[in-house]
């Protein structure tokens, strides 16, 4: 296109399909080309996922915001004492996936949750259980690496057998955060007390030998240097070309707000949002897809990604409550025909599909 | 060749697009294309430079006689939201702004108010004047000047003559909507037709006094329309070359008449860089384009920089129109986080005046 010098060597590689090399990733973090970056992670989209936009009807459930972890980005998680702390009973998770299948397009469901101090790894099988049971129809996605990792701890059994057993449950697909940066530096400082890069990584890698699919996520625009949202997005490049067990790639940008670190650090730009988007997808060629996360970026921001690389903009939520608690500006759902909309503006093909990508409906 | 590869043709080649070729590029929905080429048209003219501007904006009243489907912002007198400044008030305003450092820049823009004579707002313009000398007066939309002229009985020209005179150094741009009269009868049917407002415009560049020009869109216009209304605005540009910066304004249908009567909900993201894109590449006499931050919130307005904008407009103090129809955005912003926006994107910030000089 307009591009000279080493971003044109760079894009002559992405038009021939070659691989994107750690210094060509930090290069393009440095180079400010933000049009040209879009663009050229548009052409990849189109390439590897077509027209289409996959997003799904969905209900948020977080079973507690009650955390042994406690990380310093994190606005959810409380002390049990603390104002504002609750944990669920399966009566309550039962109750709000009750109210949200009034909407009869309700696909799936998003179980994330605080590590509770107290709970025992059968304490959150049995919301596994109980939710498949009541609705069998619905797909489970649930519980980060981070928590898996938690699970094993606390029950003394490997990550293999907590997902033997969950799957068993009815557990289907593995949510992708907890990942934040995949180096120690940065969880050091940050999260010292959860899962570590590798414990992360080996959550992952375990699932797709089971052959449950993950999801995976970058957190950026903490502490981290560009330098460490390279080598992040390697790291899982290089998962993914022995397993190919993740589905989707999520950037999700920090937000500082009731955060441990919201006096030294400014949210990021859009500018900084979409070009890490766009990375993302140029960096990641073994991915089928980039999720423009909208609750996190705004429903304008995850929008306009659909042109930097994302084909995927997640769901209708039912009630978010993890960022709404560092300051998310966005709704705490959005309603299918405004997500239909988003998508139709930009040109593209809405699709709904479970957690496992599966199209249940092309909206034509 | 098709008509939309005759486009792109004439893009790189910095050939004029035609009616037909604006309609296929913007069918293409190329979002990215866009951008680019409207960049490069951008870099041409003020390479990388992106201009802001200290200024305050005044809304004398809000009380108003053409009540537009369209305005969030009018309201009857009596209404408990009615507010018109009187001379008194203005000076408290002006007398606090004067504390602001390197203030360039007054705009001033009101309703149409139902009992205030012509000579209410001359007084206003004469007492910015008096208050702040050394300061631009950005005022009046064509639509206002229209009345003014129908208040008073005199012409386009005798109006612009006096306000000139009282301390007025540039015309605002907005009332546009979209210049079509059957979109007009709809949105905004009491206010400056279409030719109306054209004409306060050239008459305007002919006194020599510079203006702006604007177009709202995502109501009920066609996309005919819209492209319709850019052609206009560059036909009158040639002719006189009096337009100084183009804004786009997208319609907020929130409280307004119009927005309820056709369940109108708020354009995305998506059209509003696609037709700051565009309009970029239609408009190719103009200089400057305007990322107006408070109608597309501010990381909007900092993507708008790579869509083909080249100026941020202000510091603003304190906005009433687009906040009545309820815009997010804040109601003013500093000259820091300006500057700090405009530099994260690699680009240049370029204090200005209301002239486009530079401030150094």
């Amino acid at each position: 296109m307009f591009v000279r010098g080493e971003l044109e060597k760079i894009e002559q590689k992405v038009l021939r399909g070659k691989r994107l090399s750690r210094e060509d990733g930090k290069f393009l973090f440095a180079c400010n080309e933000l049009t040209w970056l879009g663009a050229l992670a548009d052409y990849v989209r189109k390439k590897i996922c077509g027209n289409l936009v996959y997003y799904n009807v969905n209900c948020h459930v977080n079973l507690t915001n009650i955390c042994k972890s406690r990380c310093k980005f994190c606005a959810f998680g409380r002390d049990a004492q603390d104002r504002g702390s609750y944990a669920m009973t399966l009566d309550d998770a039962i109750n709000l996936v009750e109210e949200a299948s009034r909407d009869p397009h309700l696909s799936g469901l998003h179980i994330v949750s605080g590590l509770h101090p107290t709970w025992t790894f059968e304490n959150y099988l049995a919301f596994v259980e109980v939710l498949h049971e009541k609705f069998p129809l619905l797909h489970i996605k649930g519980f980060t690496g981070v928590e898996i990792q938690h699970f094993s701890k606390i029950s003394g059994l490997s990550v293999e057998e907590i997902l033997i057993r969950l799957k068993a449950a009815g557990l289907e697909a593995i949510a992708g955060g907890g990942a934040e940066i995949l180096t120690d530096r940065v969880r050091n400082l940050l999260c010292p007390k959860k899962a570590t890069a590798d414990e992360w990584l080996n959550v992952a890698k375990t699932a797709h030998k089971l052959g449950i699919k993950t999801n995976a996520s970058m957190l950026y625009g903490h502490i981290e240097t560009f330098a460490e949202r390279v080598e992040h997005l390697i790291k899982l490049r290089d998962l993914q070309d022995e397993t190919g067990g993740f589905q989707t790639f999520i950037c999700f940008p920090f937000l500082p707000k009731n955060t441990a670190l919201e006096k030294e650090i400014k949210q990021t730009s859009m500018w900084d949002d979409l070009r890490t988007m766009a990375i993302s997808r140029l960096m990641l060629d073994n991915f089928k897809n980039i999720k423009a996360y909208w609750v996190m970026l705004t429903v304008p921001v995850a929008q306009v990604a659909l042109s930097f690389g994302a084909n995927d903009i997640d769901g209708t939520i039912h009630r978010e409550k993890i960022l709404h608690d560092a300051g998310a500006t966005s709704p705490r759902a959005l309603a299918e025909d405004e997500i239909i909309k988003i998508i139709r503006e930009a040109g593209r093909t809405p699709a709904a599909v479970d957690c496992n990508f599966n199209i249940r409906r092309i909206i034509q | 060749m098709n008509i939309l590869d005759s486009a792109k043709e004439k893009i790189s080649s910095g050939g004029r697009l035609n009616f037909d070729e604006i309609f296929a590029l913007y069918q293409d929905n190329d979002l990215l294309y866009l951008a680019e080429a409207a960049r490069r048209v951008k870099e041409s003219k003020s390479g990388k430079k992106i201009f802001y501007t200290i200024n305050r904006h005044i809304n004398l009243t809000n009380v108003c006689s053409a009540n537009c489907p369209l305005c969030a912002f009018q309201c009857r007198s009596g209404d408990n939201r009615a507010f018109t400044l009187e001379l008194a008030d203005l000076e408290k305003i002006l007398l606090d702004a004067a504390q602001i450092k390197n203030l360039s820049e007054i705009h001033i823009v009101s309703s149409l108010h139902p009992t205030k004579d012509f000579n209410y707002y001359l007084d206003a313009v004469k007492l910015v004047k008096k208050i702040l000398p050394n300061v631009g007066i950005n005022a009046f939309t064509p639509v206002e000047i229209v009345n003014f002229a129908k208040i008073s009985g005199k012409s386009f020209s005798g109006v612009l003559s006096e306000l000139i005179q009282a301390g007025v150094t540039s015309l605002a741009g907005g009332g546009a909507e979209i210049l079509s009269d059957r979109v007009r009868e709809i949105i905004c049917p009491k206010k400056a037709t279409a030719s109306e407002w054209l004409e306060v415009m050239r008459t305007a560049h002919k006194l020599g006094l510079k203006t702006n020009a604007s177009i709202m869109y995502g109501h009920i216009e066609t996309l005919e329309e819209r492209i319709e209304h850019l052609l206009k605005l560059r036909d009158l540009q040639d002719e006189t070359g009096g337009f100084v910066a183009m804004m786009l304004f997208p319609f907020h249908p929130e409280n307004t008449e119009l927005g309820r009567k056709f369940n109108l909900r708020r354009v995305g993201a998506w059209e509003d860089l696609k037709m700051l894109a565009l309009a970029r590449l239609v408009l190719d006499n103009f200089a400057h384009f305007k990322a107006f931050w408070v109608m597309l919130t501010l990381p909007i307005a900092q993507l708008a920089l790579s869509f083909g904008a080249d100026d941020l407009d202000g510091t603003i103090g304190e906005e009433k129109i687009i906040h009545a129809a309820g815009a997010k955005s804040s109601a003013g912003i500093t000259r820091q986080k300006l500057e700090k926006i405009i530099s994260e994107c690699g680009y240049q910030p370029v204090e200005r005046d209301s002239f486009y000089k530079e401030i150094f």
